[in-house]
């Protein structure tokens, strides 16, 4: 029962956490200098992502096939590659790497 | 003005669209059940997890609440946890919010539950940094929301059900990881940063975030690192534009 409890206040917060961008601001001009920031926040969350997806492991920094399966898609993105070629780039790399005993 | 009937939108653009989105979906959808098979295996009845995924819609946090539980941890400390990873959403909210047209609350409450990290990374990165030119933002803000929406229904879709396959069908499932899945989202992030990485100060703020976040992961506690990493940004926009390259103001996209 505390589970259920535990998963229906995740459920109501996460949502709430979603709703607050788009009930607050959406058709609305923001600030010149918040429209400045909301234009450069994803730079820095996506540039995040791909870090601590790529080097992460639970709460520590190691380094594994992962490692070289995004540098690989970094090279696609380089060479302005289709998002989906980028993106089997670097799952087919990691899984190459992996098959061959590393990481 | 755009034709309502959506059979009539360009077909270039919504092949390319479905050629977006369908990656994404297979990649959620492999995380979706190996979610459906820890979940179960967490203690939660296949009904329960699978309804978890249509109530959280939140990868990650779905994966940390589980794993509290599995550890034998109180399951509102699991929900915690898990809501701390999804802070990140109030920032991404409101990025994906300044394409969103002011429509009925109905519509916004839809939208929200769509908000997800590879329906907004994907509707903003593919679209790049808004147009400062009046006249070239609604066309971005058209395409940023379509994209938007189409990604966000191929998550839901896609995680929902593996999470039901998953936690129905039980010990069928590979690990992902042998198909090098868990490198496929940070390759995606990773293509859809491009447009910020061609100007100095999205650059700016992807290095900043990239450190902030790192340095951040062994000390702080799940999902605080992702949320400091937005203030990359919020530095980025403070450094006088001269200090970044002496360049010029203009950092669109061409």
């Amino acid at each position: 029962m505390t589970t259920i409890l535990a998963l229906v206040v995740l459920a109501v917060g996460t949502y709430l956490v979603k709703a607050a961008g788009p009930f607050t601001a959406a058709g609305r001009e923001l600030p010149a200098w918040l429209d400045r920031l909301a234009n450069l926040v994803p730079a820095g969350l996506l540039a995040a992502l791909v870090a601590t997806q790529t080097v992460v492991d639970g709460a520590s920094l190691t380094l594994d096939a992962r490692i070289v399966g995004v540098a690989a898609a970094a090279v696609a993105v380089a060479l302005r590659a289709h998002f989906g070629i980028v993106v089997l780039v670097g799952a087919g790399v990691t899984a190459g790497v992996r098959a061959l005993g590393w990481g | 003005m755009r034709p309502l009937d959506r059979t009539a939108a360009e077909p270039p653009a919504v092949r390319s669209l479905a050629l977006s989105a369908l990656p994404v979906a297979l990649a959620v959808g492999a995380y979706g059940l190996s979610y459906g098979v820890l979940a179960v295996a967490a203690g939660l009845s296949p009904a329960v997890a699978t309804l978890s995924s249509v109530l959280v819609l939140a990868g990650g946090s779905q994966f940390a609440f589980v794993g509290v539980l599995a550890l034998g941890g109180n399951p509102m400390a699991g929900a915690l946890s898990g809501l701390l990873l999804n802070v990140r959403y109030v920032a991404f909210g409101l990025a994906i919010a300044r394409a969103l047209p002011a429509g009925p609350w109905w519509r916004r409450a839809v939208d929200s539950y769509l908000v997800v990290d590879e329906s907004v990374a994907l509707a903003l990165g593919q679209a790049g940094p808004r147009p400062q030119d009046p006249s070239r933002t609604d066309g971005w803000s058209t395409e940023v929301v379509r994209r938007f929406r189409v990604v966000g229904w191929s998550v839901v879709t896609a995680w929902i059900g593996a999470t039901a396959l998953g936690a129905y069908g039980g010990q069928l499932i590979a690990d992902p990881e042998v198909y090098g899945l868990d490198a496929a989202f940070p390759a995606g992030f990773l293509a859809l940063l491009a447009p910020w990485l061609r100007t100095p100060r999205g650059r700016l703020a992807a290095g900043i975030g990239v450190v902030l976040a790192l340095g951040l992961t062994p000390v702080a506690p799940p999902g605080v690192p992702i949320i400091a990493a937005a203030l990359g940004g919020l530095i980025a926009v403070w450094v006088p534009v001269r200090a970044v390259h002496g360049a010029d103001e203009q950092e669109q996209r061409a």
